[in-house]
């Protein structure tokens, strides 16, 4: 029988999956028993939204742009006729052939390890992980492999730590696993908090069971019988998701006392973040869980001496622990066999900014920027011009098109002045300004700091306020020298990591472009016309049909034009708000 | 609307349940804020006498997340995504669109009680940017007009929903 599947993550349901999802449920209801209807995670293309599979047997066709409609279509054609709907086919998975449909050429050169459930799988359904070997791992870890043995498949499978800073995941096992103590902590960070960063967000709505397994394998290492799940607030589907799979793993005897027999004890708990950036870093999501005010504390003790409760606790992020039962399952070895000397393995990157086809994308470590620009993503949005990608979040910094030869790995981001962070990449075009960006990344900072460090609370501030002046074309030549020598000192002076990168963004768009920092202080102009205070509003006479609703509703009287014409903008009059752009109907109203 | 199974309990047997667990402060308080829409000074009082924290701390902490609030909330929470992605794709515009449509500002309340305004650092729906949340549900692919449909669509169903409340009560009355 055939199977219906409906991509229904955050990113297909804000794209309209529901109504596709209900149109079938409708064909049915009308014809009970034709065909089978389930749910999905996100298969990762996400710039394709919503997502019809249908699959008999091995043969998998992916539908995108699937809308109430089409759905039509599909059914009748595909599911009762068995006819392929060619012009809306993304993906075609049949055994023996290549992949085919419209969107391969930016699929073959990924690799699925954490994401080999996503979009595969229901998500709610344990029967349906099991049957994709799921669980496996953990009963070869529980019954056949010893603490030591487990601690070595991983640190030999060269795994690094997928949240950022890349410690080697075997060694810091190791390290808790040393500390002599009867409790003992496993914590998942899912406090995905970089903005333009949806790995975990992914993973955590299409296999949550994965996670769940990585991270009963690593308490078995250790020697921890309580984990906890810190995931944040704004992900409601993910929450809903992991309690369920963490319900349906106990009553399996997957989680609880005696696990499969094996006499290892282990439970794990859901605590929901509060919407704090600065709980991402380990010491303040310890704090967070123990109900207090998340802020950062001195290391030394690390985590494995001193974690959370002041007792010994293993940390990693939500793709780490995804990449275990793979890993165990598989060998060290198979693993070990994909991405660079140093970075082994294989990384999730979300794509997304101004880049054609936005969405999740996993590839052996160590590709080229470019290649996953422009194979992956397939290049810049509308054409334009490729001008940087910004990696690591607010931690991170901006790598112009001419480093895009760069490899993505743990050694060779960095060098660039950019980190690795947990693989958001968001990829800007001619028309982001690079001051703008640095102020904004600034302003979240800011915002976020936690306020323990002066440096941190006050010195961000200060960065801020330069960089809104220089945006608001009232810079002062001395102001580059101002960010330079704050952003060292904030860089020396603050205890977390949050403090320590924030000055990034600053810093590598004041290395890359600094012709833009120029081009506002000295000339008070913004090349890619984004500083609303350096731009001029105009309207495009192509677009506008003269229905006059720009002109009533400026508050200034600026708008000027006959029913039914083009009309105009006077400048001198203009006070910039952009009301007009928030009213036109057309999208004729633009900056110049 | 989604809401987990953890936090569904209701706030008072939240309240009675608790045992002296440590770290139950922050799930004690966003119960608190399910129930009542926002933390009312009330909710402090009583989180604070069952469980020892002082309230000058449980301020501490509520004052610390962005997700707790202390004054009353809109019926529909709007948080527009101004996170990376969805900034270089003009979410300002969606942002000043919102303000401009609902006539109030970032962390406003309209008069009627039915739309609060507040940004959000990212919600992880990237790759539509544009986009916002409404209470549990995201719209993406933002453009201003879309911004002023949505809107819209939510006050004609609220209006739609009064009337006929309006009509029930009237016939109830008559009868």
């Amino acid at each position: 029988m055939k199977k219906v599947i409906v991509g229904m993550s955050t990113c297909g349901l804000s794209a309209g999956s529901q109504k596709t999802f209900d149109r079938f449920s409708e064909f049915l209801a009308a014809s009970p028993g034709s065909f089978e209807l389930k749910s999905a995670g996100c298969i990762g293309m996400c710039y394709r939204e919503p997502l019809v599979e249908v699959r008999e047997g091995k043969s998998r066709i992916v539908y995108g742009g699937v809308t109430p409609e089409i759905a039509d279509t599909i059914f009748n054609e595909h599911v009762k006729g068995n006819r392929i709907v060619e012009e809306h086919v993304a993906l075609r998975m049949e055994p023996g052939q290549e992949l085919g449909g419209s969107e391969a050429p930016h699929q073959k050169n990924q690799v699925r390890i954490v994401l080999r459930n996503c979009g595969l799988i229901d998500p709610e359904s344990l029967d349906e992980y099991e049957g994709v070997g799921g669980y496996q791992a953990l009963r070869k870890a529980l019954l056949d492999m010893k603490p030591d043995e487990i601690i070595k498949v991983v640190k030999d499978s060269g795994l690094r730590g997928r949240g950022g800073a890349g410690f080697p995941t075997g060694l810091k096992w190791s390290f808790a696993a040393a500390q002599k103590s009867n409790v003992k902590y496993v914590v998942c960070n899912a406090d995905e908090g970089d903005p333009g960063a949806f790995m975990d967000r992914s993973v955590l709505e299409g296999d949550p069971h994965s996670v769940i397994e990585g991270m009963i394998v690593c308490a078995k290492a250790i020697g921890a019988h309580m984990g906890y799940i810190y995931c944040r607030a704004e992900y409601p589907m993910a929450i809903r998701r992991l309690t369920i799979a963490l319900d349906a793993a106990r009553e399996r005897g997957y989680l609880g006392s005696d696990i499969l027999g094996s006499g290892f004890d282990f439970d794990v708990k859901i605590k929901q973040g509060a919407g704090a950036f600065v709980c991402g870093e380990e010491t303040a999501l310890f704090q967070s869980i123990e109900g207090k005010r998340g802020m950062p504390r001195i290391r030394p003790p690390f985590p494995a001496e001193k974690g959370l409760w002041q007792k010994p606790t293993n940390n990693n992020n939500v793709e780490t622990y995804a990449n275990v039962p793979w890993i165990i399952t598989n060998g060290a070895a198979a693993y070990a066999a994909y991405g660079t000397e140093k970075s082994r393995g294989t990384k999730v990157f979300a794509l997304a900014g101004k880049v054609a086809c936005g969405g999740l994308a996993e590839v052996p470590m160590g590709m080229p920027i470019n290649d996953l620009v422009f194979k992956i993503g397939g290049g810049i949005k509308d054409n334009r011009k490729f001008k940087a990608v910004q990696m690591g979040g607010p931690s991170g910094g901006c790598i112009p098109a001419s480093l895009g030869h760069t490899p993505v790995d743990f050694e060779s981001i960095p060098a660039t002045g950019a980190i690795m962070g947990s693989g958001g990449m968001v990829v800007m075009d001619d028309q982001t300004c690079m001051v703008e960006m640095a102020r904004f990344f600034l302003d979240f900072t800011q915002n976020e700091s936690c306020g323990k460090c002066t440096f941190c609370r006050i010195g961000t501030l200060r960065m801020l306020e330069i960089l809104t002046r220089i945006t608001q074309g009232e810079g002062k030549p001395e102001d580059l020298d101002a960010l330079k020598k704050l952003g060292a000192q904030i860089h020396e002076s603050s205890l977390c990591g949050l403090g320590q990168t924030a000055p990034n963004p600053v810093l590598t768009t004041m290395k890359y472009f600094p012709e833009e920092y120029e081009a506002h202080i000295r000339d008070k102009r913004c090349p890619a016309a984004s500083c609303t205070a350096l731009v001029d509003f105009v309207i495009d006479p192509e677009k506008c049909t003269g229905c006059t609703i720009c002109a009533k509703n400026c508050p200034v009287e600026a708008i000027s034009g006959e029913r039914k014409s083009a009309h105009t903008i006077d400048t001198t009059k203009c006070a910039k708000c952009g009301k007009c752009i928030t009213v036109c109907t057309f999208g004729a109203v633009y900056k110049k | 609307m989604i809401t987990t199974a953890a936090r569904n309990e209701d706030f008072s047997y939240r309240l009675w349940r608790y045992d002296g667990a440590p770290g139950e402060l922050i799930p004690l308080l966003q119960s608190a804020q399910d129930h009542f829409g926002y933390i009312p000074r009330r909710a402090i009082s009583y989180i604070s006498d069952v469980t020892g924290v002082p309230e000058s701390e449980v301020y501490g902490v509520i004052t610390f997340y962005s997700q707790f609030r202390l004054q009353p909330m809109g019926k529909y929470v709007i948080k527009a995504c101004d996170g990376t992605a969805c900034h270089v794709q003009n979410a300002r515009m969606i942002i000043d669109t919102l303000e401009d449509e609902l006539g109030i500002e970032v962390n406003g309340t309209t008069e009627d009680g039915l739309f609060t305004l507040s940004t959000v650092a990212c919600i992880g729906c990237c790759s539509l940017a544009p986009v916002m949340m409404i209470n549990d549900d995201t719209h993406g692919r933002l453009t201003p007009q879309s911004v002023r449909k949505v809107i819209r669509e939510y006050r004609r169903r609220e209006n739609a929903e009064r009337s006929r409340a309006a009509a029930s009560c009237g016939e109830t009355a008559a009868r």
